[in-house]
């Protein structure tokens, strides 16, 4: 289905992109889409992965929410900013590709949490009638791209 | 005389329990998830706590299999550290005292 690697390492710690125009064309319109979302609907529940609780403890859990909150979401627009800013470009830095990681990710999983993922056979038979059928491809599109990312950044590690 | 030196050993119990309570290390959890990569994972172990890529893979491998793994631990600042990058890579990490 998919012929051809879309990103690559470059040997240098950089990270080569080759993307067709249509596909980063939809991945333009995706930072926007978890954007709104974030300002518009921050206790939606597609995005409580992205703010998992880190004590069982409701105080404790309660100060760490209050002193992280802010900084985890910032974080998560500053890489959606990248990704948008980047779109056209032909290689990554690192600190960039870094981004890229992160945006792919978290993009994975609010739609993956939505689609209500559970594990790998939702993707191995999906009918062409379910409603779902189109964010199903999105899903395995970033998926797929999130991947090649990954290994690239790690041969990079290796250098 | 006699009757003050148990009541100082007294006092001092309860704060020796204190710190023995405040010195147990608190450990972080990483629980497996349906959605994050499993080489997305064992990059985000190496990156985070300079794994090597065996190290990573084994921890990665034991959230998979086994549902969680403890990937690092020491005092509370520590942990709470951790578990917010792990945090902000999107893995489901928590964290708790030994």
């Amino acid at each position: 289905m998919f012929e051809r690697r879309r990103i690559q390492a470059s040997g240098d710690g950089s990270v080569r992109l080759r993307l067709p125009r249509e596909e980063r064309e939809l991945l333009r319109t995706l930072p926007a889409q978890l954007r709104s979302l974030l300002d518009e609907s921050p206790d939606d529940p597609s995005l409580e992965r992205l703010f998992p609780p880190a004590y069982d403890d409701a105080d404790s859990e309660a100060e760490y929410r209050g002193l992280m909150r802010d900084e985890l979401l910032d974080g998560r627009r500053r890489a959606l900013a990248t990704l948008e800013e980047t779109l056209d470009q032909d290689r990554l830095s690192p600190e960039q590709a870094q981004a890229w990681l992160t945006a792919l990710n978290d993009l994975r999983l609010v739609l993956g949490t939505r689609l209500d993922v559970r594990d790998d056979e939702l993707l191995e038979r999906v009918d062409p009638a379910d409603p779902r059928a189109p964010a199903l491809g999105l899903y395995a599109y970033l998926s797929w791209l999130q991947e090649q990312l990954v290994e690239a950044l790690e041969a990079d590690l290796q250098l | 005389m006699t009757t003050l030196a148990p009541a100082e050993v007294e006092v001092e119990e309860p704060r020796g329990a204190d710190e023995v309570e405040h010195d147990r290390p608190w450990v972080v959890i990483v629980w497996n998830d349906p959605i994050n990569l499993m080489s997305y994972v064992t990059l985000v172990f190496q990156k985070l706590f300079g794994y090597d890529k065996a190290k990573a893979t084994k921890l990665m491998l034991q959230v998979h299999n086994e549902g969680r793994a403890a990937v690092s631990s020491g005092t509370r600042e520590k942990a709470e550290y951790d578990v917010a990058r792990l945090h902000a890579h999107g893995l489901w990490a928590t964290m708790r005292q030994d």
